[in-house]
Order: structure tokens, then C-alpha cells, then sequence
């Protein structure tokens, strides 16, 4: 449609280096508002977790965030929102990130932060027992008082995949969590955190030669430590079609996900672009095939989606990953309705194809997506930061719309052929406690 | 173990872009605010129509109805249907969301800055030209009905109903989510008529920012949306009554894990003196992770994940209103905490360096919420629908400024004093309706009469 992709490479040029302990730098300078973001992304996520210790990725991000050998508790949140910031982290499959995005005058606080908690967080008895309790409220909050909380994502990959990196709950069991010591997160950091295992991400107002310097003085101090080596979480491909219930107390009506493997996001990108563009194909906007389909055509569903990769960032994971589709439906609707009619949509795409109208139709609205969420200086500067660590190359996050603009209608096609009702696998979830 | 000497100063603030604003009425009455930006090849566009209840006795049905007519509005037009409407905007990368809140209904999309002639040619034939197809509609408000009792099941809902119900009382504001049966009762018709009397540009604004020229854009404007016109006037929501706050309510929810408390009363206006100190306060308080409430049952006592306080305008309603999500069996303790920190925020001074933080936040999170396309095309559309001109962003950062450590305490004394919010627990009224009445009455409700 536009030139757009190809616009958003050339306006935010990415300088790197890499400091003697490891840590790999990436600058994305841009300086049309005073604003930076600081990110710092370690290679390390739910799917790094040993068994007995579900959901300790997410526990340990909490703990940076009490403090660290220069910084008293509740002393990082004040250093960054006094100065007029804001922060948060958080835990992905494969990855955990801490950011901060200010006024440009506060880099260099920002800088200090980050690199001091790199260096040595204050993990203390108390502190863990505090998060311990701050973490099962979350998990509360999001999952078990509410209906449809560990659905599907906590739900899905126990009947999709095989391995235990895969299928584990990433969020933990409270018995994990409450039996988990300092050791276990000194042990933790000690192994996961290392400046090697590190990618750190600026971006906005600054400038470059004064910003490197600035990384240098704040982080050329931290030790190199050996870096573990990326674990293989890819696992054989499905060959039979699995399938799984759960009941939800909560909820008022069923749902159902269908989650099928998708190509290698990053051994195999081309390819598994094919298969992000048919998931907004499928169920983006009213124009989208299974919108019309079953929401408006045969209203069998309330509500439904699809995306690829299990948090809905389909640049943010590696291998092995799904695209999911969710469908909220009524009580009055059998299930098996629903996944009749999802296989029939994508059975007609793998069949006869999608026409270049059609395609160039989702393709601007991709590419406005992306654009959209490059408008943020934070935005932007997380993207390049896990296009680094996740694919190894920074430039990528700017160049995605441009190479989805460029995907043919026959490479949807192939990608539909990709989702076989023979190897999916499905969720039921059946609402139990509603009043009807 | 604190060594401040290391901790890098802040350098010298760089100066925020000016907001260049063009700002026109049309002749059919339409206001436009248009905002050339730099930075993506994107277009933001907010439409906000008053869309008030006029009375309380009207307000279930306006509710139940206007719930119905944001997703009906877009299911066809003389020359569309639904599929050619979406087609035909998604061509340009937008997608047209339509919600509706107690003041207003928003139409909102992003698009590719090419697009802006052909995507106002679209949002021109829905708003002149919606036909509301019958079966459609009857579909419609079958998946809106099913769409509430899904949201009826979130506790942070039946949270917010309930504080709506007792703040407001018998004003339209307490109407929060409709009833089923009146969802599933309204008719095309009823549509048709509702969008003919209440749809008009009159009393509309219709924002734009982003990558354009704007006597460029406010032509564009001009000719696509020259043909909606409508007779009639904006109806905004009535007063609202100053109700006392009354018996802290339990909403049982058996079996509950945890606990929603949920405080709330009046906050001044956005034209109100007082509201900068409020705001303060309210950070000092429960605003932002550096707070007390924050510090106090978060980080020191882990009985909560996000418990968070704001200021919240609606159009004849300000809010200060407090919210933590805490395990059942720490409900009463989370209460007394919360409680005594609005008690300590009206009754004892902030420290200057409480207020510096704050003020330096508010002032920061503005300029980042209001740097990108969509976050200051919102922020303009809330504002100037509010009838309130974009010069208030930069006065009101002034006003900030200005504000003492007394202005503070004062606002806090009047706004933030726990005896005058009314207050909402959902939960499991069996096990945390006892502790609480260590505060005083109780009452107990059901979860959902609906």
C-alpha cells in the first residue's frame, strides 16, 4: 500500500556494540520527542524453568524490582517516576524485560539503575516471601477469581505440546512458588543473569557517541560471567489430533481454542510469515473470514480470535509455537458446531486460496499495527530489543512491515494447508458454576 | 547501605514540542480539531457524539439501546453491508471501534495517512446513512446480551456496578451495563429513531492527529461529512445529586478467593481550582507505584498485586476512587490499611519530597501519554468534547506547578477523608463480612439481582 515499512528503517538507523563482558547494546536513536526508553531483556523465560520450579521466571522479575546493592526497596520506582517515568518488566516465554521510559534528561538515571541491579539485586529472605504473596495475588487477580483466566493460555500448551519447557503452567503452582529460597533465585541469577545472556535497547532522544560512553561507565564495571547456551524448546511436529476439557466455575458460557503448530518463527521466518498474516486474514475486523462466519453468517460464536504465539507477540518467541483460535460461543451451541465451521474457513483458504485484493486489504491494516505501535518511543524500542534477542538482528522489528507487504497470496494459502484439522489440538472449556 | 552520591542527577529538561492546533466548526455544526504530527505515516481519527441519557427514568432503555447501536451502527448502510464497510476501511489499515460511555459514543480508528478522504467517505455513510438491517440487529443484541452476562461474571465489574449504584443512586450514571431482557428487546426501529434524534453533528468533535496538512485535512472533512446534518441539540446528563456515602456494602460472591474493595466519592471538575491539589494528593496516595497504599499493602504487607487509586471525569461527575484486589483472608486488615492511609492523607502533611515526586510524574506521564499519534488524539477528544479547549493541557501543567504542600492537605481534607467515600466490597460475604464490621454497619447484597 505505502512505502511505510521501508520508511520506518531508514528514520531509525540501529547503531550495537558489545561490551567486554558480553552485554550486546542497541541504539535506535530517533530525537523528535524528549522522551528515551531503557530496556534491558535477558535471555531467559518460562521456558528456562526446572521442574519443581513453575513460575519462578516471574517470581524472580519481581525480585529485581526490590532493590539492588545501591538502591533501597521501593527506591527504583521512585528514582525512575520522580524523574517523571514510568517502568515495568515482564516474563515471556523466552525472554524477561525490565524498561523504563522518561524525560531524556533522565538516561543516565535510568542507565544507573539498570546496570546496578545487572550487577547484584537485593534478593533477601524478606523480599522473597513479600513477592511470594504479591505473585499470588496476581495470579488471582488474573486467573483463579475470574472466569476464563487460564484460558487458553495456561491451558492450551499442556495438550498441545510434550515437552515440559513447553507445557508447564509459566504463571507456577502456589506450591512451587511458597517452597522456592534465596538460593534458588541467588542460583537463578547467578546463572540466567549474565551481561552475556543481556541485550540492553535504547531508544529516542539521544545521542549516540555520548550515550555509548554513558553504557560504558555504567556497565563496562559488571564481571562477565559464562553465558548458558539457549536450550532447544522445539519439540516434533503433531501427528494426531489431541484434545482436552476443563471446566470453569466461573464462567457463564463455553468457549473452545484450537491451537495448531505453526513453521519455526525463526529457523523458518519467511515461511512463518505466511502464517501471521492468515491469522489476521482469519479473524481480524469484520472482514475477516471467521468473523463473518461464525459471528455474523451462521451466529454460532459470541466472540472469536486468532493469533500466533501464545501471548499474542508473534515476533516475541521461538520455536515451538501455535496459532491459536479462540471461540466464545452460547450455551445453545455445540461445540463441535464451532470447530466444524473454523476447520471449513480454513480448509476453503487452503483450497482455493485468497484472492490479492483480500490480502492487500489485511496487509495495510498490518502495517498500520505495526506503525501504530512504532509510534511509541517504548513501543519501538521493545520491538528492536526483541528482534535482538529472540532473532538476532535489531533491524528486523523495522523491516516486518515492509516483508509482510511482500507476502504472496500463495504463501496464505500454504500456511492454511499448515493448519490440518488432523493435527490440531482443542480445548473445551465447559462453564459449570453459571446460573443457567 | 544507600550511597545517594552515586545516583546520576537529572540533566536539563529538554523543551516539549509545541501543539500546533487548527481548530474550525463546520456549517452543519460539527466541531474539528486537527493536529499535524511527525513521526509514522499514520492518521488517528476520534468522532465523540453527546450521547446522554436525559433522564433517570430514561436511562435503562437509552443504556440497553446505546449498547446495542455501537456494533449496529456498523452492520450496513444504503450501499454497504457489514463486510463492505469493514473491506472498505481496512483497505487504508483502519478498523472502525465503536463504544459508547454514560456522556458520549466514540468513533475511533487508526489509518494509513493516504487513506483519510476515503475512510471519512465511509464514517460519512454510516453516520447519514446506517440502516440498522433487522436481522442484523436481532443477532446483535442477542451476542451484546451474552456479551453482559460474560462481563456480569468479572468480579472488577460487579465491583464497579455496585459503587456506580450507590454513588449515583437514581441518576443515569448508576445505569453501568444494561439488563439482558432490555438488550434483547431493542428494536431497529427504536435504532433508527435513537440515531436520528441523538447522532448530529451538532455538538459533535471530530479529532485528527498525526501525519497531514491540516487546511488539507479540514477540507477533506469539510466535504466528506458535509452532508450530516440533523435537527435537534446535544443532551448532556443531568446533575448529579450529592448522595451520603451510606453503610459500606459486601456484594457476596461465595466461595470467592479474593476480595475487590472498591472507595469512591466526588473529586472536583476538570475546571475546578482544586483539581490539580486533588491530583496530587491522589498520587501521593494511591496514584502511581510510589505511593503510600502502594508501599504500605503491596511492597510491605503482599496483600495486593495492584492496588491503585485516580481521578476520574465524567461529564457532571468527578471521582476519586480507590481500588485493591486482596485475598480473602486478609479482606479486613487490606481494609484498615486502606482506610488508615486516606485517613493520614487528610488529616497530616505530605513531605515536599512526596509532592516534588508526584508533581514530576504527572507532569512526565503526561508528556509521554500525549507523545505518540493516539494517545494525544484521546486526550484532545476527551477534552474538547468536554467543551474544554487543548490550551487546558498546558494550563493545567502550570497549575500543577503552583501547588503547595498546604493546597495539598487541604484537597485531601475535603476529597481524600475515608468517612466521605462510599464504599463496595465483593467477596465471600460469609468469611469477610464479620471483619469488616469492625468499621461500622454492614450490608450484604446478593451478587447479581439481574
Amino acid at each position: 500500500m505505502t512505502a511505510a515499512g521501508a520508511d520506518l528503517t531508514l528514520r531509525h538507523p540501529v547503531e550495537r556494540f558489545r561490551l567486554e563482558n558480553g552485554l550486546r547494546v542497541v541504539l535506535a536513536p530517533d530525537r523528535s520527542v524528549p522522551v528515551v526508553a531503557v530496556t534491558v531483556s535477558y535471555g531467559v523465560g518460562m521456558r528456562n524453568e526446572p521442574q519443581g520450579r513453575t513460575g519462578f521466571a516471574h517470581l524472580f522479575e519481581h525480585l529485581m524490582f526490590q532493590g539492588s546493592a545501591n538502591v533501597p526497596k521501593m527506591e527504583h520506582a521512585r528514582l525512575v517516576q520522580a524523574a517523571g517515568g514510568t517502568f515495568n518488566g515482564s516474563t515471556h516465554q523466552d525472554y524477561t524485560n525490565y524498561y523504563e521510559a522518561l524525560p531524556a534528561e533522565a538516561l543516565e538515571r535510568a542507565l544507573f539503575l539498570e546496570a546496578d541491579r545487572m550487577a547484584a539485586p537485593a534478593i533477601t529472605e524478606e523480599n522473597l516471601r513479600n513477592q511470594i504473596d504479591v505473585v499470588k495475588e496476581e495470579i488471582r487477580v488474573n486467573v483463579l477469581n475470574r472466569p476464563y483466566g487460564a484460558f487458553p493460555w495456561l491451558q492450551l500448551p499442556a495438550i498441545a505440546f510434550e515437552s515440559f519447557a513447553n507445557t508447564h503452567d509459566g504463571y507456577g503452582s502456589f506450591v512451587d512458588l511458597e517452597s522456592s529460597t534465596v538460593d534458588d533465585a541467588a542460583d537463578f541469577f547467578h546463572r540466567y543473569y549474565a551481561p552475556g545472556n543481556a541485550v540492553l535497547c535504547l531508544g529516542g532522544d539521544l545521542a549516540v557517541e555520548q550515550t555509548e560512553e554513558l553504557v560504558r561507565r555504567w556497565f563496562g564495571p559488571i564481571a562477565a560471567r559464562e553465558v548458558p547456551p539457549t536450550p532447544p524448546t522445539g519439540e516434533p511436529s503433531p501427528t494426531t489430533v489431541r484434545s482436552g476439557v476443563v471446566e470453569d466455575p466461573l464462567a457463564p458460557a463455553p468457549a473452545v481454542a484450537l491451537g495448531w503448530r505453526v513453521p519455526d518463527p525463526v529457523g523458518d521466518l519467511d515461511t512463518y510469515l505466511g502464517t501471521v498474516l492468515l491469522a489476521e486474514l482469519l479473524s481480524e475486523g469484520d472482514a475477516s473470514r471467521l468473523e463473518r462466519r461464525l459471528v455474523h453468517d451462521d451466529q454460532l460464536a459470541i466472540a472469536q480470535s486468532s493469533y500466533v504465539g501464545l501471548f499474542g507477540d508473534p515476533f516475541d518467541v521461538r520455536d515451538a509455537t501455535l496459532l491459536t483460535t479462540q471461540v466464545h460461543h452460547p450455551p445453545s451451541v455445540p461445540t463441535e458446531k464451532v470447530v466444524t465451521a473454523v476447520h471449513e474457513e480454513i480448509g476453503r483458504i487452503a483450497e482455493d486460496g485468497v484472492g490479492a485484493d483480500e490480502l492487500a486489504r489485511v496487509q495495510a491494516r498490518t502495517e498500520a499495527q505495526l506503525l501504530r505501535q512504532a509510534d511509541s518511543v517504548l513501543g519501538r524500542t521493545l520491538a528492536f530489543a526483541t528482534a535482538e534477542l529472540v532473532h538476532g538482528r535489531a533491524e528486523l522489528a523495522g523491516e516486518l512491515a515492509a516483508r509482510l507487504a511482500a507476502v504472496p497470496p500463495e504463501q496464505v494459502r500454504s500456511a492454511a494447508r499448515g493448519l490440518d484439522p488432523g493435527t490440531v489440538a482443542v480445548l473445551e472449556l465447559r462453564a459449570t458454576g453459571g446460573r443457567r | 547501605m544507600t550511597a545517594p552520591v552515586l545516583i546520576p542527577p537529572l540533566g536539563e529538561p529538554r523543551p516539549q514540542p509545541e501543539l500546533a492546533v487548527t481548530e474550525e466548526t463546520l456549517p452543519n455544526g460539527l466541531r474539528l480539531v486537527v493536529v499535524p504530527r511527525p513521526g509514522v505515516p499514520l492518521v488517528e481519527l476520534r468522532l465523540r457524539v453527546p450521547f446522554a441519557a436525559a433522564t433517570a427514568r430514561a436511562a435503562a432503555q437509552h443504556t440497553a439501546r446505546a449498547s446495542v447501536l455501537s456494533g449496529a451502527v456498523l452492520l450496513g448502510t444504503g450501499t454497504h453491508d457489514a463486510t463492505g464497510i469493514a473491506e472498505a476501511l481496512q483497505a487504508h489499515g483502519g478498523e472502525l471501534a465503536v463504544s459508547t460511555d454514560p456522556d458520549r459514543l466514540l468513533f475511533a480508528t487508526t489509518l494509513l495517512a493516504e487513506g483519510l478522504a476515503p475512510v471519512l467517505g465511509v464514517l460519512a455513510e454510516v453516520l447519514t446513512d446506517a440502516t440498522y438491517p433487522a436481522d442484523r440487529v436481532e443477532a446483535e443484541r442477542a451476542r451484546v446480551a451474552e456479551r453482559i452476562s460474560i462481563a456480569r461474571s468479572q468480579p472488577g465489574i460487579i465491583a464497579r456496578t455496585a459503587l456506580a449504584a450507590r454513588r449515583y443512586g437514581a441518576h443515569p450514571y448508576a445505569e453501568q451495563l444494561p439488563a439482558a431482557e432490555l438488550v434483547t428487546a431493542v428494536r431497529s426501529q427504536a435504532l433508527r429513531k435513537l440515531h436520528r434524534e441523538r447522532v448530529l453533528p451538532a455538538g459533535s468533535t471530530l479529532v485528527l492527529v498525526g501525519d497531514l496538512d491540516p487546511a488539507a485535512a479540514v477540507d477533506t472533512v469539510g466535504t466528506a461529512l458535509a452532508g450530516w446534518t440533523g435537527e435537534g441539540t446535544a443532551v448532556a446528563a443531568p446533575p448529579v445529586p450529592q448522595l451520603a456515602p451510606g453503610a459500606l456494602q459486601v456484594v457476596d460472591r461465595p466461595g470467592a478467593v479474593q476480595s475487590n474493595l472498591r472507595l469512591g466519592g466526588p473529586a472536583p471538575s476538570r475546571t475546578d481550582p482544586d483539581l490539580p491539589a486533588v491530583r496530587l494528593a491522589n498520587m501521593v496516595y494511591g496514584g502511581y507505584f510510589s505511593s503510600r497504599l502502594v508501599e504500605n499493602i503491596r511492597e510491605r504487607r503482599g496483600y495486593s498485586y495492584s492496588p491503585r487509586s485516580s481521578v476520574d471525569h465524567l461529564a457532571a461527575a468527578s471521582s476519586f476512587l480507590v481500588e485493591a484486589d486482596v485475598a480473602t483472608e486478609v479482606t479486613g486488615p487490606a481494609f484498615l490499611e486502606t482506610w488508615y492511609e486516606l485517613g493520614r492523607m487528610a488529616l497530616t502533611p505530605v513531605t515536599v519530597e512526596e509532592l516534588d515526586a508526584a508533581r514530576r510524574y504527572v507532569l512526565g506521564s503526561m508528556a509521554l501519554s500525549t507523545a505518540t499519534h493516539a494517545g494525544l488524539a484521546s486526550t484532545l477528544s476527551a477534552l474538547t468534547g468536554s467543551g474544554l479547549p487543548p490550551q487546558w493541557l498546558a494550563e493545567h501543567q502550570q497549575a500543577l506547578a503552583r501547588v503547595t504542600v498546604e493546597e495539598v492537605q487541604e484537597a485531601a481534607r475535603r476529597f481524600l477523608q475515608p468517612g466521605g467515600l462510599a464504599a463496595v466490597v465483593v467477596g465471600d460475604a460469609g468469611q469477610v463480612a464479620d471483619p469488616l464490621r469492625a468499621f461500622g454497619p454492614v450490608e450484604v447484597a446478593p451478587a447479581d439481582p439481574a
